[in-house]
């Protein structure tokens, strides 16, 4: 939104702002989105609140009631959510450092899975294919992360790299599947990782009834404990949840963003995205580029399997994902399909999850709520006309994110 | 020209509103099909049928209470596969040297289909001696569990037909199955939990409709989020209404069964089809509905006009965003009905996540049945037995033991293996997931 070149002086910061809020640009408009999105899981805390319910069956006669009993609901289910995010000032009255920090370490612990499988998305996004297999990568990465972590047994520092580097083969694998399926076979993507996320969901749960994968005494769907060569290192003390595996994402968004737009490769696949028919005439490989970026996009998602296995986790079992697959299809659609905002976008649902879970058991309000301002947030930003026109901002004709992708199971 | 006559001849002019035109399958579709046949002949015959144990596999098919006993079906295991694997094998000879015609292709398809199974529940037989398969309880429990399956593909299929990919049928399902426990338990009437079902599940597929008719969001992103939605919502309103009082907010009735008179006396097909509850028959009827409806009347013809071709239906008068609503609204409407029989036609009380995927598998039997209410019904059938198969073998002893895990696997396996056309190959309408903007 910067002004035009030449003798023109650039308009000031505060006309500069004013003319974005007003032609809503896809930062206004992602802030708006949130804020819609909060009011409708206020509406949603408010018509589950027994004092509120209570005060409106005398509505019509006192409805302040009403209103002040929805706010106070809505407001300390919000502030607990906050508090549990970010900050929480009555830890300052304890005076360790710990409990100061644990909101923001249970953010980032909850974000770094979330930040991976968003980049996961995010490059398929780019390529032109949409990936819907984060789930059974995310498991098959866990798998061949996890079983690298118990079965074998190496130095410290290596084993740990080793664990990591399955990881990602692991969801490469998977994912390169479905890029395999389409290229060779024209199936589509999103049928094919669909399914795949199924089979390998129950393939997890055949593993987990396997002696050597599951641990004795063979009662429980648990898989063996990862050895402690194979942990990733907490970062602030054993107190905090927080480990090392943030690294490992914000390297990944890095090198995401340099393979998508510093690289011959990447360039091909924004080419293929773009326009395959034009890139296949320019004379790249369509077919190459949709498998190549299925197993980049796999090893990013089973890099977040390993995150949850060797770092927030310690053993596998059946709901290993935590519908992390998913979320990074909402992580990816905030992030506007690009790495760094997959990051921003990673952390802000990161701290929704972890408030989420303060905001349950402070308030009771159930922590779904966090599911659903997520997905109301992404079905808002998806549809940049729609908040616009809710917020009565001048129109702009132009189609939300995806619409680019708007192609049929024939595509 | 009247608006009608002229969508006649789009009908009739252009091959693709008709359905595929009979074109002869080359040389490499042939042997793949051909070959993929084979594959299914020779795991009847290798692992099948050498693979069972001697002696005889027995099916049971009447209920020890019905008036009319039919005895129990001995038959020798191995040869009984053997023949069975053989005859898929012909199937595939006949396939390589002369290649079926299209419809002649899905019948030896799905006889290829049964045979296997066959030969597959005689494998199975055969691991005891003694055993018994109670084909009756095993075809019941692949009625019962193919009802939301069917259902919820016919959703897909409205939607689709017209051009609306929706993946947003398990959502449309979860909000209905909620609705329905809700509604039912408050007015203490199970009508008005259908009702209440269906308006929810529309309501879902009008959100899906708005956003990808006028908003042209991709449809596919929008049926991931409006699933993750209805996770939500109904998760949160579980823990904040019904958990902490579920007597007043989820302890519906259930339907009970309604034997039909005369037709619910028959053998075998009586305590099968005609003795079950009002939402199953509801389902007959609208299987029926769907088939007719989307083949032989106007708004068949119009919809699938609008799906595979929306710029022609628009210059011959269609108005493709209405027919786009109301399909994508109808299909809402039929995807809560799903939902209804979850909770108040199954199994009462709704809890978090109860539909556990049933509207992915849906999805699955719509796309393998080739988006048409006939085929979706046969794979959704085909899909249910496979889950009810789960819990006979774990009761029989097989010859050698099947994790259920790989059953359970077997609808997703089959779909991947239909749209990568390693057994013919699977066409969507042409216009599935394109938004329609008039210029």
């Amino acid at each position: 939104m910067s002004g035009p070149e030449g003798p023109v002086p650039a308009p000031g910061l505060r006309a500069r702002v004013w003319r974005a809020v007003r032609e809503g640009n896809s930062v206004v408009v992602t802030l708006l989105a949130m804020f819609a999105s909060v009011i409708v899981g206020g509406v949603l805390i408010s018509v589950s609140d027994k004092a509120t319910i209570a005060a409106s069956k005398y509505f019509f006669s006192y409805p302040w009631d009403t209103f002040s009993a929805a706010w106070h609901a809505t407001s300390r289910a919000y502030l607990a959510l906050f508090e549990g995010a970010i900050f929480n000032p009555s830890s300052l009255a304890t005076g360790s450092i710990s409990t100061i920090l644990y909101p923001l370490s249970e953010t980032i612990v909850n974000a770094t899975p979330l930040i991976l499988a968003g980049l996961s998305v995010g490059i398929a996004f780019r390529a032109g294919l949409f990936n819907i297999g984060g789930q059974g990568q995310i498991i098959f990465g866990a798998v061949l992360a996890g079983y690298v972590g118990f079965a074998w047994h190496l130095p410290v520092g290596v084993h740990v790299l080793v664990a990591v580097l399955a990881g990602l083969v692991g969801g490469a694998l998977w994912g390169g599947l479905a890029g395999w399926l389409k290229a060779r076979t024209g199936a589509h993507e999103v049928i094919t990782t669909i399914m795949l996320n199924y089979v390998a969901y129950y393939a997890l749960s055949f593993l987990l009834s396997v002696q050597g994968f599951q641990r004795p005494p063979y009662q429980q769907a648990i898989s063996n404990q990862v050895d402690a060569n194979a942990r990733l290192p907490h970062l602030l003390g054993p107190d905090l949840r927080v480990h090392a595996g943030i690294f490992v994402a914000l390297a990944a968004a890095w090198v995401t963003w340099w393979l998508l737009e510093r690289s011959t490769i990447g360039f091909q696949l924004r080419a293929v995205g773009a326009n395959p028919n034009a890139a296949r005439t320019a004379g790249m490989s369509v077919e190459r580029s949709y498998f190549l970026v299925m197993l980049v996009a796999g090893g990013l998602a089973g890099l977040a399997g390993a995150m949850q296995i060797l770092g927030t986790n310690s053993a596998i079992t059946q709901d290993i994902d935590a519908g992390i697959g998913f979320d990074g299809i909402t992580v990816a659609l905030l992030g506007l399909g690009r790495p760094g905002g997959a990051v921003l976008a990673g952390l802000l649902f990161g701290a929704l999850r972890a408030g989420g879970v303060q905001m349950q058991s402070r308030t009771g309000t159930p922590i779904d709520l966090v599911v659903v301002i997520q997905s109301l947030i992404v079905m808002f930003i998806a549809a940049p006309p729609l908040v616009r026109a809710i917020f009565r901002l001048r129109s702009r004709d132009r189609a939300g994110i995806g619409s680019e992708l708007a192609k049929g199971w024939n595509g | 020209m009247s608006p009608e006559s002229s969508t006649e001849v789009i009908a009739h002019s252009s091959p693709v509103a008709a359905g595929p035109a009979e074109l002869p399958q080359t040389t490499a579709a042939r042997v793949g099909s051909a070959a993929g046949l084979a594959l299914l002949g020779l795991v009847a015959v290798l692992l099948l049928g050498l693979g069972a144990n001697p002696g005889a596999a027995a099916f049971e098919l009447s209920s020890p209470s019905a008036s009319l006993q039919i005895p129990i079906i001995r038959v020798p295991a191995r040869g009984t596969a053997v023949a069975l694997g053989a005859l898929v094998l012909v199937l595939s000879g006949w396939q390589l040297a002369h290649g079926f015609r299209r419809r002649g292709r899905r019948r030896a398809l799905a006889v290829s289909l049964v045979a296997t199974l066959l030969a597959f529940l005689c494998w199975a037989g055969s691991g005891t001696a003694g055993t018994v398969i109670d084909m009756l309880g095993l075809l019941q429990n692949t009625i019962f569990l193919a009802v939301p399956l069917v259902l919820g593909a016919l959703a897909g299929v409205l939607c689709e037909r017209s051009g609306v990919i929706n993946v947003a049928i398990e959502g449309q399902m979860l909000s209905g199955a909620f609705s329905a426990a809700m509604f039912a338990t408050l007015a203490h009437n199970l009508g008005v939990g259908v009702v209440a079902a269906m308006i929810s599940g529309g309501l879902i597929g009008a959100l899906l409709a708005v956003f990808a008719i006028k908003y042209l969001v991709n449809q596919v992103i929008l049926g991931v989020v409006l699933n993750v939605f209805a996770l939500g919502v109904t998760g949160f309103l579980y823990d904040a209404l019904m958990q902490p009082d579920q007597n007043t907010f989820n302890s519906p009735a259930l339907f009970a069964p309604v034997r039909l008179p005369l037709l619910g006396e028959l053998p075998v097909l009586g305590p099968l089809l005609f003795d079950t509850n009002v939402l199953v028959y509801l389902t007959y009827v609208l299987i029926a509905v769907v088939h007719v409806g989307l083949f032989h009347t106007r708004w068949g013809l119009r919809t699938r006009s609008v799906g595979e071709h929306p710029r022609a239906a628009d210059t011959v008068g269609i108005n493709v965003t209405r027919v786009r609503y109301r399909n994508v609204i109808a299909g809402g409407l039929v995807a809560g009905l799903a939902g209804a029989y979850i909770t108040i036609g199954t199994v009462g009380a709704f809890t978090k996540n109860i539909s556990s995927g049933k509207g992915f598998i849906a999805l699955a039997a719509l796309i393998f049945g080739r988006w048409s209410p006939l085929g979706a019904l046969g794979a959704a059938l085909l899909f249910a037995f496979a889950d009810a198969l789960q819990t006979v073998l774990s009761i029989i002893g097989t010859p050698v033991r099947i994790p259920s895990a790989f059953l359970a696997m077997f609808p997703y396996l089959a779909t991947i293996f239909a749209v990568a056309g390693l057994v013919g190959r699977v066409r969507a309408p042409a216009a599935d997931g394109q938004p329609y903007v008039k210029s």
